[in-house]
């Protein structure tokens, strides 16, 4: 049994980041996305028995699923958490379309929010980290992502231009997406090596920044799907992958699970990495996306920087990367779990990429990342 | 040393024998009986054939700079007074990872491969960090 093409995402709805907090909880976020996507489907709230939900930094507690769904009065016959972090909004695809699949709904809510605003109750960190990594400084995302660029750096020769090449493209596209939180002027290398060094090898503008934000799609049959207002975009491929929780303790720095997450994705649809017409890598950091880009293939391994320096990544480029301008220029809201790569993608393959459709995009690449390269889930869309 | 804020190490009764040899300012890990690698993190089982017959023994404390960053912010607001200051990773000879501190090096001599060797740093009455610097 395979879930190649069986399910499709056939609506979806995203909220624009705002910096701030915003006058909105997590909870009014999801239900704001859930109506507007379930709307943008052509479908009823009736129609929804299936739901998977992320998790809300600013608002976290145990059984969150049945919080959701209580506040949105649905009643699902299949429901969960997907808690992979940055991986979470692609897990959630693959996991609607194997219960769908298996019979056990017909349509699923995918829905997350989050706001920028002091946690209500934190989740703890895992205690082995704080045990042997807090005492050094070793603490949430940054220097994790800072300790994987510099022995790339080291093993590859990766550069601090070609890392920022990363972001400067990614900003071409958000400079025509009215939805990102910085899309009004382009930037070039030297801004971002200009920008202020945070844990070296990484400057400011080569991370991402938090705000108030979500999103939401719908995951029904493929058959169901047609029915739709907008072309289906199916679920051809899909691959995950872990294996480690502290960056310390992963079996290679530079060589990512993307790879054997990628590998199956690919395997599933039958297609290879240069069939793809765009690709929507995680980017929490510019080097996310260059050891993302090695690993599932779209260049030799240790090859990324150089990869990204020979290619526009812009909407209009030879490499469409990120085309809604990464979380890097869109904005990361919060544990948003990589829902606006999801998004962007289906965008782009429905032919609602306004001014940054890429022309003629039928087949796509989208991978999320949890933790630090933790977590990793590769999907192949296609219309 | 009373007035030490950064997060400090909360021991459980497995993880306790590795803090209590670094307070004597040695380093020990745990070796599996069973299929003879060493480990670190402390475990109850072996994080390769998961057998639960694993002993502590006193290592080297010497290995090599895995990987390195230079904070120029402070990753908590606790280290503010510390930066610009060096989080590691060092390979261990005996070959785990283990997530550290360079001391005793200017930021702009680290490189990755560099020999070094542990440091111990009493931070507080109970608890002595295990730092590296060059060997």
């Amino acid at each position: 049994m395979s879930i190649k093409g069986k399910a499709a995402i056939s609506g979806l709805a995203e909220m624009a980041p705002q910096k701030g907090a915003g006058n909105i909880t997590p909870l009014g976020i999801i239900a704001n996305m859930a109506r507007e996507a379930i709307a943008d489907a052509g479908l009823e709230k009736s129609d929804i028995d299936g739901l998977l939900t992320g998790w809300a930094l600013s608002d976290y507690s145990v059984l969150w699923p049945s919080v959701v769904a209580d506040y949105l009065q649905i009643r699902p016959t299949y429901f969960n958490q997907v808690e992979l972090g940055g991986a979470s909004a692609a897990g959630m695809v693959w996991r609607a379309a194997a219960a769908i699949e298996a019979g056990m709904c017909n349509t699923v809510l995918c829905v997350v929010g989050d706001r920028r605003a002091r946690a209500r109750q934190m989740p703890p960190f895992p205690s082995i980290e704080a045990e042997f990594d807090a005492p050094y400084g070793l603490i949430a995302a940054n220097p994790g992502y800072a300790l994987i660029a510099q022995r790339h750096k080291y093993e590859y020769g990766t550069t601090a231009e070609q890392m920022a090449k990363v972001a400067v493209d990614q900003r071409k596209s958000a400079c025509q997406n009215p939805s990102a939180l910085f899309g009004n002027k382009e930037i070039d290398i030297d801004d971002v090596l200009n920008s202020r060094m945070i844990v070296d090898p990484l400057h400011l503008l080569e991370i991402v920044s938090p705000c108030t934000g979500g999103g939401a799609f719908i995951v029904t049959s493929t058959e169901r799907a047609k029915d739709g207002p907008h072309k289906p975009v199916v679920l051809l491929g899909a691959g995950e992958a872990g294996g480690h929780s502290s960056i310390t303790h992963a079996r290679s720095l530079t060589t990512s699970l993307v790879k054997p997450a990628a590998e199956a994705a690919f395997d599933m649809a039958g297609v290879t990495p240069q069939d793809m017409d765009f690709v929507q890598p995680y980017d929490c950091y510019t080097i996310t996306v260059i050891v993302t880009l090695e690993d599932a293939g779209f260049c030799e391994k240790g090859e990324g920087g150089r990869f990204v320096e020979n290619h526009d990544l812009s909407y209009a480029g030879d490499f469409p990367c990120n085309t809604h301008g990464g979380q890097l220029s869109f904005g990361q809201p919060g544990l948003a779990g990589g829902m606006s790569h999801v998004i962007e993608g289906v965008r782009q393959l429905m032919g609602r990429g306004e001014g940054r459709q890429v022309k003629d995009a039928s087949i796509g690449y989208v991978n999320g990342n949890g933790g630090i390269m933790a977590e990793q889930c590769s999907l192949v869309l296609g219309v | 040393m009373g007035d030490y804020k950064k997060p400090l190490p909360h021991p459980n009764e497995i993880s306790q024998p590795f803090w209590d040899a670094a307070k004597r300012h040695e380093l020990q890990i745990q070796h599996c009986n069973a299929c003879g690698i060493h480990i670190f993190y402390p475990r109850e089982a072996c994080s390769e054939c998961l057998a639960a017959d694993l002993i502590w023994i006193p290592v080297s404390g010497k290995g090599k700079l895995y990987s390195y960053t230079i904070a120029q912010a402070p990753t908590h607001p606790a280290f503010t007074d510390d930066v610009p200051y060096v989080i590691a990773i060092v390979e261990l000879e005996e070959g785990p990872h283990i997530t550290t501190n360079l001391v005793g090096c200017q930021p702009d001599q680290v490189t990755i491969g560099m020999p070094v060797v542990a440091s111990f740093e009493d931070v507080s009455a109970e608890m002595t960090l295990v730092k590296f610097r060059p060997e």
